[in-house]
């Protein structure tokens, strides 16, 4: 046991945070409120694109599909100094975090070869084509048709919840094939071009006023047979490949993140009103300060053994689970904490206030942490049965 | 970066997982708990054979010459267990004072598994805390090379079966005064002087708590004022890691009564287990303990490698495990109904040690208090 960076750990962080420090764009402003300072595609894929060119993307993606082989502690490293530094993430987070796994454990190598290395480069951007309006926790229920007619299938139904559809290349998403057998063994994932007919994109708003994603209706859209990944009926234990990456080292760049926002909220807990009263001299602000100091270091050392555990045996442990459970209701707490420090001027949340909006959108967008990404009573669910052994809910 | 335990420790875990389970079950436990002495001390020197009564010391000393990590292994299976014995009160509170002392024959007389030894620094109306101790109205007396304690202790682990106490008493005579003034560290010979202690009834009746009454009571010097402070503060680090382990330990066992209960137990015609009201609260239990150890772990590698950390760490790791712990007695409690809320049913010993561990040294409040004041001011 061993918590300290090793000499090879510590020698990719040094030059990491020396790269971030002289590379980070200087138009993203972390503390704006991304509702009135809208981080461009463009800038976004050129950022990405320095990324990649500097070696820091595909870390542990093997070497011949442009990635760098390297261990998974980089990869954790790279997670925490890219939101330690603030900066903005690589645009092609599906395609990191979701296809690009799925295609190294399920693809041909023809599909590895034509969108392994052009997901780090930014030159394809994937979204997700899970979720539908009748299909959300209960995935295995999606009603997404895809027919085979000679050498194509035809693709015919709608997706929701899409991140990143505005922008994509391509989608990785489920459809079923088979509708004679039960649920789970009916389905197919493919690999859809966005831009082919048939394809249309229209923005959802959040709460928060923010369109971040987007519904996909799909009408006759084909999609040749070459572009399925895995079995035809098969796309069930694929997607569970996709979902298991997608908690896998995620951990570690929104703990970082909950740093950096606790580190803000001392600084607004620490600020005196014209009167010179102080949130941090309230014992019961300063309890719920500490508590989530506590939690952020529960985190982070949960991520440690979580990383260890996919070091010792290739996949992630049910820590990454827990990880994510956790850090979604403390990150609901710190930033309604933020607001209640707020007082009544929290209501106030353009850019003339005290924040300029940034602990309102914190504040709006937290909610969906507790959705995304398996909600938590599906987390509580896979836990209870796939960890603690209990018997399923139903 | 490496979150694993090395075979070695893995090995430890499986024999001190063994020992205990072999010979100190869980109903053997409820029976020596509920009888006079509250433990069997024969346990004592199997301990010592495993090594786990000196495993930081070093080997000239009698130890093992290991670290707290390794530690930290033991008191989880111990806490698994419930182990009843004076373990912490000489491992994690004695022996620091112990090794700190001149004469090493104390110090490997209880890595030996031949004496135990316990710390007292509470007092009726003094310190409540080891983080208070220098607040210490107990007077030692020097005459010559012997010393006598005159002073009211309380609330000391274990004070009843063990063989010795580290007491820290205002020395007035001939000795320099250090950070915490004139305070300094002894040892009264408990066994040679059982009149001073009184047991006092404890919920936890498996580490039960006692009261010393000095009265010009011998006593010989482990730690002069200049080094009491340090010596206090490092027992302090590892009592709260060693803690938080123990918790974890205990949360682990309470959680798999629980979970054994609500996969076999059936009420309109499922499991209980089935049922997300009873499956997301063990679930929630399950998640915090994983938190808890998480920072058990981290803290016991900070104190072992000395880290800058350590205090925070601990601290840290002190209130959430404490808290998981006591969270997860009451939701394994629940979850069995009334079978957990029988005095038959081992749960409430568990959930009666989950709460000695909450008190000790500050609850998760106290700690958090200590930590706001490092974050917010």
């Amino acid at each position: 046991m061993d918590f300290r960076d090793t000499p090879d750990e510590a020698a990719f962080r040094a030059e990491l945070r020396a790269w971030l420090r002289d590379n980070r764009p200087t138009e993203w402003d972390p503390q704006g409120d991304p509702r009135r300072e809208r981080w461009g595609v463009e800038q976004g894929k050129a950022w990405s694109r320095r990324l990649w060119e500097a070696g820091y993307m595909g870390l542990t993606w093997p070497k011949e599909h442009g990635g760098q082989a390297a261990p998974y502690s980089h990869q954790a490293i790279l997670l925490e100094e890219i939101a330690r530094a603030e900066a903005p993430e690589h645009v092609g987070i599906i395609g990191l975090a979701m296809a690009g796994p799925t295609l190294i454990a399920h693809g041909t190598e023809a599909q590895k070869a034509a969108h392994l290395e052009r997901i780090l480069s930014a030159d394809e951007v994937f979204c997700q084509g899970f979720s539908e309006p009748g299909a959300g926790s209960d995935l295995a229920s999606l009603r997404t048709r895809a027919v085979r007619d000679g050498d194509e299938f035809v693709i015919d139904g709608q997706k929701v919840w899409s991140s990143f559809a505005h922008i994509a290349d391509w989608c990785i998403l489920l459809a079923r094939t088979n509708t004679e057998v039960p649920k789970h063994k009916g389905l197919t994932f493919f690999l859809v071009d966005m831009h082919a007919p048939g394809v249309e994109v229209r923005p959802l708003r959040q709460l928060t006023g923010d369109p971040e994603f987007n519904e996909i209706f799909l009408t006759g859209v084909r999609v040749p047979a070459d572009q399925v990944v895995g079995e035809v009926d098969g796309g069930w234990a694929v997607a569970m490949t996709t979902l298991l990456h997608e908690r896998g080292t995620l951990g570690f760049a929104l703990t970082v993140r909950m740093e950096v926002a606790l580190r803000r909220l001392v600084q607004l807990a620490r600020t005196a009103d014209a009167a010179g009263r102080r949130p941090a001299d309230d014992p019961l602000v300063r309890d719920q300060v500490a508590r989530l100091w506590v939690d952020l270091q529960g985190l982070r050392y949960t991520n440690y053994r979580a990383l260890t555990s996919l070091v010792r045996t290739g996949i992630p442990g049910p820590e990454g689970s827990v990880a994510k459970l956790h850090w979604s209701e403390a990150n609901q707490r710190l930033t309604k904490l933020a607001l209640e420090l707020l007082g009544p001027a929290a209501q106030l949340d353009g850019p003339d206030s005290a924040w300029g909006g940034y602990w309102q959108y914190q504040q709006l967008r937290s909610r969906g942490n507790t959705i995304e990404a398996g909600t938590s009573e599906v987390l509580r669910n896979i836990i209870a049965e796939r960890v603690l052994g209990l018997p399923r809910s139903r | 970066m490496d979150f694993a335990f090395s075979e070695e420790q893995q090995l430890l875990r499986r024999s001190v997982r063994g020992l205990l389970a072999g010979n100190w079950p869980l109903d053997r436990v409820a029976e020596l708990a509920d009888g006079e002495a509250g433990w069997d001390p024969a346990s004592w020197p199997r301990l010592a054979e495993l090594g786990c009564l000196g495993l930081s010391l070093p080997a000239e000393r009698g130890g093992a010459g290991g670290d707290l990590v390794d530690e930290a292994v033991v008191f989880e299976e111990a806490g698994r267990a419930l182990y009843p014995g004076p373990l912490f009160a000489t491992v994690a509170l004695a022996q620091p004072a112990l090794a700190a002392a001149a004469d090493p024959a104390p110090l490997e007389a209880t890595a030996a598994g031949e004496r135990s030894a316990t710390l007292a620094v509470a007092e009726p109306d003094g310190p409540r805390t080891i983080a208070e101790a220098a607040a210490s109205a107990c007077v030692a007396k020097r005459d010559g090379d012997a010393w006598t304690l005159t002073g009211t202790k309380t609330l000391v682990p274990d004070a009843g079966i063990a063989a010795g106490a580290v007491v820290a008493a205002q020395a007035s005579d001939g000795v320099a005064p250090g950070g915490d003034g004139q305070l300094a560290l002894f040892l009264v010979d408990l066994a040679a002087h059982g009149e001073v202690v009184t047991a006092r009834s404890t919920m936890d009746a498996t580490r039960r708590l006692g009261d010393l009454a000095l009265d010009a009571t011998p006593a010989t010097l482990l730690v002069a004022p200049d080094q009491a402070g340090q010596v206090l503060a490092a027992t302090r680090r590892r009592a709260l890691a060693l803690l938080a382990c123990e918790a974890v330990g205990v949360a682990d066992r309470a959680i798999a009564f629980a979970l054994e209960y609500a996969g076999q137990r059936q009420q309109f015609d499922r499991y209980i287990g089935s049922y997300q009201a009873v499956s997301h609260r063990l679930v929630d239990a399950w998640a915090a303990v994983e938190l808890a150890r998480s920072l058990a772990y981290w803290a016991a590698w900070c104190v072992a490698s000395g880290d800058e950390q350590a205090t925070r760490a601990c601290a840290g790791a002190k209130s959430a495990a404490g808290e998981a712990a006591v969270a997860a007695c009451e939701s394994a409690i629940q979850c069995m109904g009334g079978i957990g809320f029988t005095w038959d049913h081992p749960l409430h010993r568990l959930y009666k040690r989950a709460q000695w561990v909450e008190a000790f040294e500050g609850v998760g409040a106290d700690h958090r208090r200590e930590l706001a004041a490092r974050l917010l001011d």
